[in-house]
């Protein structure tokens, strides 16, 4: 079991203690930059909901592209971690902010950038009872 | 629409699990935090407890030039999170491995969020002390562990006897105080024991000294040397105290 489990402990762990117990829907955004295994996290959320005793309805899983924007030239761009080698993409799986270690503004080259949005799992909307 | 860091709590329950949490702090920088950090969770290991030691220092990380590991060759192995590689008997993370240490300049927000999602992801199973190394300042790795976690972690202050070291570090005394932690460590390096009348008050315990070491770059580099460091007695002292405090 990968490291999805430990995303999924943290969320059902946070989600439990303010929600409550009865979650109706879980809405999860899911940032491309992590290549987070979706089907996995979804065994993980479903798992762990019974082992810590939470009655989950739905689950949601949306893809959230990976945009960047250099704080230098103000260039925004979209980032397919699909680009990196396994292992560098394996880094930014574990550590998202590694991708600084990796990226440059394709612009101006440089590693001042933010990363607008798409970073890994958000809680997107939780809807109790 | 809600924007959440969901991982807060986990990370404190991942850290109430370890027995003792130390996280080794100063505000200045130079004063031996990093080297300091890395021995006695080293030291702390070799001799028979269970000890681990996190580099959270993410935008100049250097315990593993401390310990002679090279970051490329770091493998973390996977199950339901990540375990801690071992050094040693030592039970090892630093970020330099994510990065293969290339250089990794990071904003404030992004630093806190690289502290929970590494920290959230960790094996920390079975631990009894964890070190945790962090960079010079007060900024945001401090500001996370001092007002987030402040009440899962002990602090070790680290000065040399340089008054501008002193100086600088009551002012983090001062701030760990006003933050509600209550029993703050402190140990003197490169120093000979002055240290410990000057900061004689209460919640502050003196754990020890470190002498000055001209020769101290042949205890660091690889295992041998870290084995071999003629001031090891002065950290084990200081492991020793950490070890039989309550």
């Amino acid at each position: 079991m990968v490291h999805e489990w430990s995303l999924a402990e943290a969320l059902l762990r946070y989600v439990a203690s303010v929600y409550g117990p009865r979650i109706k829907t879980l809405k999860l955004r899911v940032g491309v930059l992590q290549s987070i295994d979706k089907e996995v996290l979804l065994f993980s959320i479903r798992e762990l909901a019974g082992l810590y005793n939470v009655s989950l309805g739905d689950v949601v899983l949306e893809d959230e592209e990976a945009v960047f924007k250099c704080n230098r030239c103000g260039y925004e761009w979209s980032f397919n971690p699909g680009d990196l080698g396994e292992e560098v993409r394996e880094s930014i799986h574990f550590l998202p902010e590694a991708v600084f270690a990796y990226t440059r503004c394709p612009r101006c080259g440089s590693r001042d950038f933010k990363v607008v949005k798409g970073r890994g799992l958000e809680v997107a909307e939780v809807v109790p009872g | 629409m809600v924007r959440l860091d969901f991982r807060i709590l986990h990370v404190k329950d991942k850290l109430m699990a370890v027995k003792k949490t130390y996280v080794v702090l100063s505000s200045k920088g130079g004063v031996g935090k990093s080297t300091l950090s890395s021995l006695l969770a080293f030291y702390a290991a070799e001799r028979g407890a269970s000890a681990g030691l996190v580099d959270l220092d993410f935008t100049n990380p250097s315990t593993h030039i401390v310990l002679g590991v090279d970051p490329r060759e770091v493998r973390y192995v996977e199950e339901k999170g990540i375990f801690p590689a071992l050094v040693g008997k030592l039970r090892y993370v630093t970020p330099a491995a994510f990065t293969r240490d290339s250089p990794l300049p990071l904003r404030g927000e992004n630093v806190s969020r690289a502290l929970f999602e590494l920290i959230s992801i960790l094996r920390l199973d079975g631990l009894d002390y964890l070190f945790i190394d962090t960079p010079p300042g007060m900024s945001d790795e401090h500001m996370d562990i001092v007002y987030r976690l402040g009440e899962v972690v002990k602090p070790v202050v680290v000065t040399t006897p340089s008054p501008l070291s002193v100086s600088s570090v009551r002012k983090m005394i001062s701030l760990l105080r006003e933050s509600g932690l209550r029993e703050i460590f402190l140990v003197e390096n490169m120093g000979g024991g002055g240290l410990a009348d000057v900061f004689k008050e209460p919640g502050i315990t003196y754990l020890g000294y470190v002498p000055f070491y001209p020769g101290f770059d042949n205890c660091i580099g690889s295992l041998e040397n870290v084995r071999r460091c003629p001031l090891r007695s002065f950290f084990e002292s200081i492991v020793d105290k950490l070890v039989s405090e309550g």
